[in-house]
């Protein structure tokens, strides 16, 4: 076998040194009756063949290099500088284990501590962690935080029913052993309906900026009423529209998670992804995950750790508030990188490519009989479009013309039967969304 | 050297990137909405590159030498697994992609599903857990709910050896239970009279790593199943370990109910510097229905054999949830469908068999210098005492940190918790012997130097990047933004 080096030789000499005959006498202390089973799996195959096996199962899939793809809903086709790969398959980046040596470990330690101040950049937040698993989970961790922030006393959580439905399940799949409540997710209720339910019992209002739609609530004044009601405000937000729209410190949010995949990492089938988390000064202390700090070596030396570590459950164990240990840390130097190579005006300049070819589509679209867009609010690169036609039956059209069309909704929204949600980057040329357009139109005939 | 971050090698007016141009008309921006600032660094890409190659150089990683973490399996990643993760029928599929169009992606998920099953002689398996963290969570989840389905509502502790990993315990108090810790007797193994004191009809379970953190098979774990389940608790098994016993033993023959698997570590998918990592959980019938979703399964068998069967993502009839967006790490399951595939049932219980071997090898090399506390044949990793009884002041953390000297990555140190100064010592089964031996000879060097210059290990390391850091001080005076960013913010928030 390629991946085990031993010569007959040397296992030899090393049975001897154990003091046993055959390896199989290292095994007694398995119960008799179950010890080596049969595995009922397939041979071997050599590096070639399973290269060539992998190589067809991928090409059996409808991917974004042989289809033009108009589809978001959490998760997005976005063009990655080559740089960023070749940095992620750097050995000494990518075998390396969690940074607990910090002395053997000071690349990925300032990489992360750099992941972590672009993020509070963008976020407009003071402290961001080392990552959660993903948007959700970072999500369902800032219901703990709020939680513990509230002492344990506040058990309700408002949550806008246009975060992703995927989001708000995973908070209730991880709250379901707690005593904490859901509400505001079930209807329709708008922003003004979300602040109407803040009570003394709340301990967290979370809303998606932009939200699940596309679009940019009005939040200006909802950070003043949570926090009157003594509660805090999470942003579940797209970090691509933070290029240009305004951050959620601005508008006052206490505490901003997202899906950082649009950041340089590839679609994948959902994941590996990458979680992020950040919040204010004031509780830091309180959010789980690993948090690189800045300190000095005992030559003086400007260096890296992990810090604060004492909340982590290797440490903390049953009094810990979660279990995180491994976490995404490549996909968070993937988000460093990008993050650099794009700098301020690139990051600005690919959110209003993806703005502009967006508006671009929605009013074509729009123009079309059959179809509306919902143009109510203003909205960033994702926009629901009511069809004349079951999504499902326009989406099989559009696949043969060799796109992917957009989200049906009506899975997760009964109430939005035959809308469609639409999503447009910078990587979609004038070209595919115009044939998107004559595709929409040729169906709705 | 102090290498500068990446925004003091900023100027104003560069880019690492060019960008096309605007192809349609443009729209009017919404301006009272748009953020005025934003302080990212500006650079060009060979800045970046060169940036990012010093900082990996910082770094050790498998790729260069010996990492006998233990209860980290830090075996080598082979590239091809990078190679596979990478085909842009994998790479560029959108995770909502109509079923009919991810059927390559969903027949290999759904065959690693299979592999995994058999590996552990489960019923079934979700694939849907971002890390073993995760896959304990959901295992204690589906536990839960499998005693409310009963209406059994009394059950509220769930049993943890005090050798435990972090993660079990916390798990259990973030799924709502109350967990009691059970002592481990002179031999390294349960207590079974404490076990059985303990259990009655308030446990809902127990979870107990095999072989367990010290390296050793539990040597009455049918025992212990069976008290557990007499007790009308159920058996969840942390895989963690799971390197010893491929082709060695079946959990859950062996009676568990379920179980994580950490890819990341018995699958070679690389660590990534902290993830990400992949903990899909396998169950037996029992415990299948409550399986986190979505699940592969075929949804429409195959006309005959040379045809492939309709695979679709279901949720499991009472599943505990979905545990994230989408359908788990599938860039880990393509490595580790990739190495599985690549190393049949022959090459995984060699590497069961051989990562044994190299764990016993060390330890009966070393017995004689270190104290091993537990002197029996391990499983795949083995703890010592790196402390010297006449040399009272040189510590694990010494030890551990002057073998940064000799180029190796010191052994998990203070892990587990019930031996003092422990070293748990993990070699794995992808190291030639000669670089165990090279490991065993600077174990010995150390030993000797503790004795003769006691100093030399105290203020190890010498040859790193950096020397020990100020921990306290980065915990006080916390900095957690590069210095532009949180001057920014402040000047923000002030203003």
């Amino acid at each position: 076998m390629s991946y085990i080096p031993h010569t007959e030789t040397e296992q030899q000499q090393m049975l001897a040194a154990v003091g046993a005959a055959t390896i199989e006498d290292l095994f007694e202390a398995v119960p008799a009756t179950h010890r080596f089973p049969p595995l009922d799996l397939p041979a071997p195959l050599s590096e070639m063949e399973v290269q060539a096996e992998l190589m067809a199962l991928a090409e059996a899939n409808d991917h974004a290099q042989s289809f033009a793809v108009f589809r978001g809903g959490g998760a997005y086709h976005h063009y990655i500088p080559a740089a960023v790969n070749h940095i992620l398959l750097r050995g000494e980046f990518y075998t390396a284990y969690t940074p607990y040596q910090p002395e053997m470990s000071q690349g990925t330690l300032q990489a992360i501590f750099e992941y972590q101040s672009m993020m509070c950049a963008l976020t407009g937040m003071d402290a961001a962690n080392a990552s959660h698993y993903d948007g959700a989970t970072s999500l369902a961790e800032a219901v703990t935080v709020a939680y513990e922030v509230g002492k344990r006393k506040r058990s309700k959580v408002i949550l806008s029913h246009a975060i992703n439905p995927q989001y708000r399940a995973v908070a209730r799949t991880y709250h379901q052993g707690t005593g904490i409540k859901f509400v505001g997710d079930k209807g329709r209720a708008d922003i003004s309906d979300l602040i109407d339910m803040l009570d003394e019992t709340v301990a967290l209002l979370a809303v998606a900026y932009p939200n699940y739609f596309g679009q940019i609530d009005d939040l200006k004044n909802l950070a003043e009423k949570v926090h009157e009601a003594g509660a805090l405000l999470a942003f579940v937000v797209n970090p691509l529209a933070l290029g240009m729209f305004k951050s959620p410190g601005e508008l006052g949010a206490d505490i901003a998670v997202g899906e950082g995949q649009p950041l340089g990492i590839p679609l994948s089938f959902g994941g590996p992804y990458l979680g992020f988390f950040a919040t204010r000064t004031e509780y830091v202390r309180k959010i789980a995950g690993r948090i690189i700090g800045e300190t000095t070596d005992q030559d003086g030396r400007r260096a890296y750790v992990m810090t604060l570590r004492p909340r982590e459950q290797d440490i903390r164990r049953e009094k810990a508030t979660s279990n995180i240990c491994t976490n995404q840390g490549l996909m968070a130097l993937a988000a460093a990188v990008y993050l650099s190579l794009m700098g301020k005006t690139g990051l600005r300049r690919v959110a209003e490519l993806c703005y502009h070819k967006a508006h671009y589509a929605a009013d074509r679209i729009n123009a079309l009989d059959g179809y509306t867009v919902d143009t109510t609010k203003p909205f960033f690169n994702e926009f629901v479009v009511k069809c004349p036609r079951p999504v499902r039956e326009i989406n099989a059209r559009l696949l043969d013309q060799g796109i992917i069309g957009g989200l049906d909704l009506s899975a997760d929204y009964p109430h939005l039967n035959n809308h469609m949600l639409l999503c447009v980057t910078e990587v979609n040329t004038r070209a595919e969304i115009d044939a998107l357009v004559s595709a929409l139109e040729e169906v709705a005939r | 050297m102090t290498q500068p971050t990446i925004y003091e090698i900023s100027a104003p007016g560069r880019t690492g990137v060019t960008l096309p141009a605007l192809d349609v008309p443009a729209a009017p921006l919404p301006t009272d909405l748009l953020r005025r600032d934003l302080n990212l660094p500006e650079v060009s890409e060979v800045q970046v590159i060169r940036h990012y190659v010093n900082l990996s150089q910082k770094n050790y990683a498998i790729d260069k030498g010996f990492y006998p973490l233990g209860s980290c399996t830090m075996k080598y990643n082979p590239k091809i697994n990078e190679d596979m993760a990478r085909l842009p029928g994998f790479a560029h599929l959108h995770p909502l992609t109509d079923e009919a169009g991810a059927q390559g992606i969903l027949a290999l998920m759904h065959q690693l599903q299979e592999w995994l099953a058999e590996i552990s002689g489960f019923a079934a398996v979700s694939l849907a857990p971002a890390a073993g963290a995760q896959g304990e969570f959901a295992g204690i989840l589906m536990i839960r709910k499998y005693h409310q389905e009963r209406g059994d509502t009394k059950r509220t502790k769930i049993l943890v050896p005090n050798s435990a990993h972090g993660t079990n315990p916390a798990t259990c108090t973030m799924a709502g239970f109350e967990v009691v810790e059970l002592p481990s007797d002179d031999n390294g193994d349960v207590d079974l009279a404490a076990l059985r004191a303990a259990c009655d009809d308030t446990v809902a379970g127990m979870m107990i790593t095999v072989p367990n953190t010290l390296g050793l098979f539990e040597s009455h774990i049918l025992e212990v199943v069976k008290a557990v389940h007499d007790c009308g608790g159920l058996m969840y098994m942390d895989g963690a370990n799971m390197n010893a016993l491929m082709g060695v033993v079946k959990p859950a023959e062996l009676g568990f109910d379920v179980m994580h698997y950490n890819l990341h570590k018995t699958f070679s998918t690389p660590h990534g510097g902290g993830g990400p990592g992949s903990g899909p959980v396998g169950a037996n019938e029992r415990l299948k229905p409550h399986l986190p979703g979505p699940v592969v399964e075929i949804v429409e068998p195959a006309d005959d054999e040379h045809d492939a069967p309709l695979y679709g993502l279901r949720m499991p009839e009472k599943s505990i949830g979905r545990l994230k967006a989408f359908h788990g790490n599938v860039g880990m399951h393509i490595r580790a469908y990739t190495y599985i595939r690549i190393n049949g049932a022959r090459g995984l219980k060699d590497v069961s068999r051989f990562a044994v071997l190299n764990a016993n090898y060390v330890r009966a090399r070393l017995q004689d210098t270190y104290t091993v506390p537990y002197p029996r044949i391990c499983g795949h990793e083995f703890v010592l005492q790196g402390h010297f009884e006449d040399v009272d002041d040189v510590h694990a953390l010494d030890i551990s940190k002057r073998l940064m000297d000799y180029g190796i990555h010191p052994p998990t140190n203070y892990f587990p918790l019930i031996v003092p100064e422990a070293l748990l010592i993990e070699p794995t089964e992808t190291e030639t012997k000669a670089s165990l031996d090279a490991f065993i000879e600077a174990m010995k060097k150390i030993a000797a130097e503790a004795c003769e210059n006691p100093d030399l290990l105290k203020t190890a390391p010498h040859t790193m990047p950096v020397s020990r850091l100020d921990e306290v001080r980065a915990a006080k005076q916390l900095v957690l933004c590069c210095a532009p960013v949180s001057a920014a913010l402040a000047a923000a928030s002030s203003g």
